[in-house]
């Protein structure tokens, strides 16, 4: 949240200049198209008659009655609290999002007649995939913050090597790497272990970045407070500078897993089944690609939706010490 | 004086890089004594006693704390730390543990006390800087004073030999300055070992023993307030006191 005022501010949505610049917006754009070619027409054949004789008058009343809609809606949803406006327009978005999949005329027998494998398969073996690399990113990237603020040069030309040439290269090129690059040195690694080394360490670099920044970030005077009263270092580590950079780190380390959730499909060049190789590969022999691609999508943005509730509230815990 | 000395320091020179930031400082702190320590911006007061605890290193000459000789190679000076108390300009309480958490780390983590024992310590000191009800609050919540009392307290928990205070007082509001001074008396009338840099003059009339005049990096002036403020010796003592007695 944004600092919150304690006056409160009138509403946009429901000055008469903004809800008549809205009227004029949708209107003009809707305008714009012709719809009545469309299902709008359809539905609008009671008052323009048959759609594709109406013409401007079909094409004036379609977009006078979608803008006359919208800009209800938007003036309704401003009544309502806060909650059940995010709740309301969430679910309108929504509702968008499958009418325009609804235009796909997707195979709902099909999607149903696949999706247990794709879960079974595909989703539990992403999930693991990208949990196992995540919590290794995450001790790589402890361990590399602190190489790359300490004073020992080893430390810090390791760490600062590992971050550059992980950050530098392409994953796809750190998957083959390692799936083949270490057998040529005698180490046969199967492709999910040779998957989540790659994953691990290329996350490891960035995060390694995002917690040197977050260590950073914490006040000369909390390490004073905490050596002078005799904490050596992994304790004041561990006790006073990394529970502060916490709210610091952990809303951009959101942002890796969440990516890493979907990167981990990178891992399927080396055969791994994970859920966009099974996406791909369940659609091919029908052809019907849309429907598993979509089913895949919608699969990663609930895990995804799963994380970014996991992260708020993580970030509400570490709150509670900034609120007077 | 007979009494133990606490701090040491002799013939202690500082560079910070080409600055030479402490110029040849002879100080011996006895036990129970207060000193308070005065002199211009950027004299070197904050840089003298956060060398006493070895936040900074100094180049040249000896500092032995308790009997413990402080130097680059040192392995215990965790011991000397948890015998020295600091209270910062700037409180640094730890904001994401409450009042009584930052009394109790102390104790539980260095010294290994229970935390039973910890929170009994803790809640003593509390009282004793008289804000035993704010325990279960966190700093953020806290005016400036009370911050700054926690401060004192969280030292004192760590039973130190002697308490060092650097400007405790000027990062506050003037009506919650009264508030830490008179804690910092009552300190100094248990008979605490104190070292204080600050410009609160009265305060410095009231429990010093012995007053420290600062200026470029030397301690140009020492003596009893009586006589340091009625009778100061050097020009440049005269002047800073004219200046700060002045409002
Ligand atoms: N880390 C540092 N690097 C370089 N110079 C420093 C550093 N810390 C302090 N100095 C310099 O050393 C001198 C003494 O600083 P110090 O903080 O001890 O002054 P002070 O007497 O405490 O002043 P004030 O009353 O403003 O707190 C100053 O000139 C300052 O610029
Ligand atoms: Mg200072």
């Amino acid at each position: 949240m944004l600092y919150p005022d304690t006056v409160e501010a009138e509403i946009l949505v429901h000055k008469p200049w903004f809800v008549a610049t809205m009227f004029g917006a949708v209107f003009a754009i809707f305008l714009a198209f012709n719809l009545t070619s469309t299902s709008f027409g359809e539905l609008m054949r009671p008052v323009i008659g048959e759609p594709s004789q109406s013409g401007l008058y079909g094409r004036f009343a379609i977009a006078f009655v979608i803008a006359l809609l919208f800009v209800l809606n938007v003036v309704l949803i401003g009544f309502a609290s806060l909650r059940v406006q995010i709740a309301i327009v969430w679910f309108e978005l929504l509702l968008l999002f499958l009418a325009f999949f609804a235009t796909f005329h997707l195979s709902l027998p099909f999607i149903w007649e696949k999706l247990p494998f794709l879960i079974s398969q595909g989703v539990v073996t992403t999930l693991y995939v990208s949990a196992i690399s995540i919590v290794i990113a995450s001790l790589i990237a402890i361990l590399g913050a602190v190489a790359k603020l300490s004073t020992n040069g080893f430390a810090y030309a390791i760490a600062s090597f590992y971050t550059s040439f992980f950050r530098g290269l392409p994953l796809l090129m750190q998957v083959y790497l390692i799936y083949l690059g270490l057998p040529q040195l005698g180490f046969v690694v199967g492709a999910v272990p040779a998957g989540i080394l790659a994953l691990s360490l290329c996350y490891g670099a960035y995060m390694t970045e995002i917690f040197r920044s977050g260590i950073q970030s914490i006040d000369r005077g909390q390490w004073e407070a905490s050596r002078s009263m005799g904490f050596g270092f992994s304790l004041t580590m561990r006790r006073i500078i990394l529970p502060q950079a916490l709210p610091v780190i952990i809303p951009p380390t959101g942002n890796q897993f969440i990516s890493m959730l979907k990167d981990s499909s990178l891992v399927s060049v080396i055969g791994v089944w994970e859920l966009m190789f099974l996406a791909r590969t369940l659609g091919q022999k029908t052809f019907q690609h849309m429907e598993m691609l979509i089913s895949a999508s919608a699969i990663y943005w609930m895990l995804s939706i799963c994380l970014e509730l996991i992260q708020s509230r993580i970030e509400r815990h570490y709150a509670r010490s900034k609120v007077r | 004086m007979s009494a133990e000395a606490i701090i040491e320091a002799k013939a202690v020179s500082k560079w910070y890089g080409q600055f030479h930031a402490l110029k040849d400082i002879n100080l011996t702190v006895h036990k129970g004594e207060r000193i308070v320590i005065c002199g211009p911006s950027g004299s070197g007061k904050s840089t003298l006693i956060r060398c006493f605890n070895r936040l900074e290193a100094h180049q040249e000459g000896d500092i032995t704390v308790n009997g413990i000789e402080l130097h680059p190679k040192m392995k215990n000076v965790a011991d000397v730390r948890s015998n020295v108390g600091m209270v910062f300009q700037h409180f640094n309480l730890f904001p994401h543990m409450t009042v009584l958490m930052n009394c109790m780390a102390g104790p539980m983590w260095v010294k290994g006390v229970s935390a039973a024992e910890a929170r009994k310590t803790a809640l003593r000191f509390l009282e004793r800087v008289r804000i035993p009800e704010q325990a279960n609050k966190f700093p953020v919540q806290l005016s400036g004073g009370q911050q700054q009392r926690v401060a004192i307290a969280r030292s004192l928990c760590m039973q130190p030999a002697v308490m060092l205070f650097d400007e405790p007082t000027s990062a506050l509001d003037p009506e919650m300055v009264s508030e830490v001074l008179d804690t910092m008396t009552g300190l100094a009338r248990d008979g605490m070992t104190m070292v204080c840099v600050t410009h609160e003059m009265g305060f410095a009339r009231a429990v010093a023993d012995r007053m420290i005049f600062m200026d470029a990096g030397q301690i140009v002036e020492e003596g009893k307030p009586d006589s340091f403020f009625g009778n100061p010796q050097h020009a440049r003592t005269k002047l800073f006191l004219s200046q700060i007695l002045k409002h």
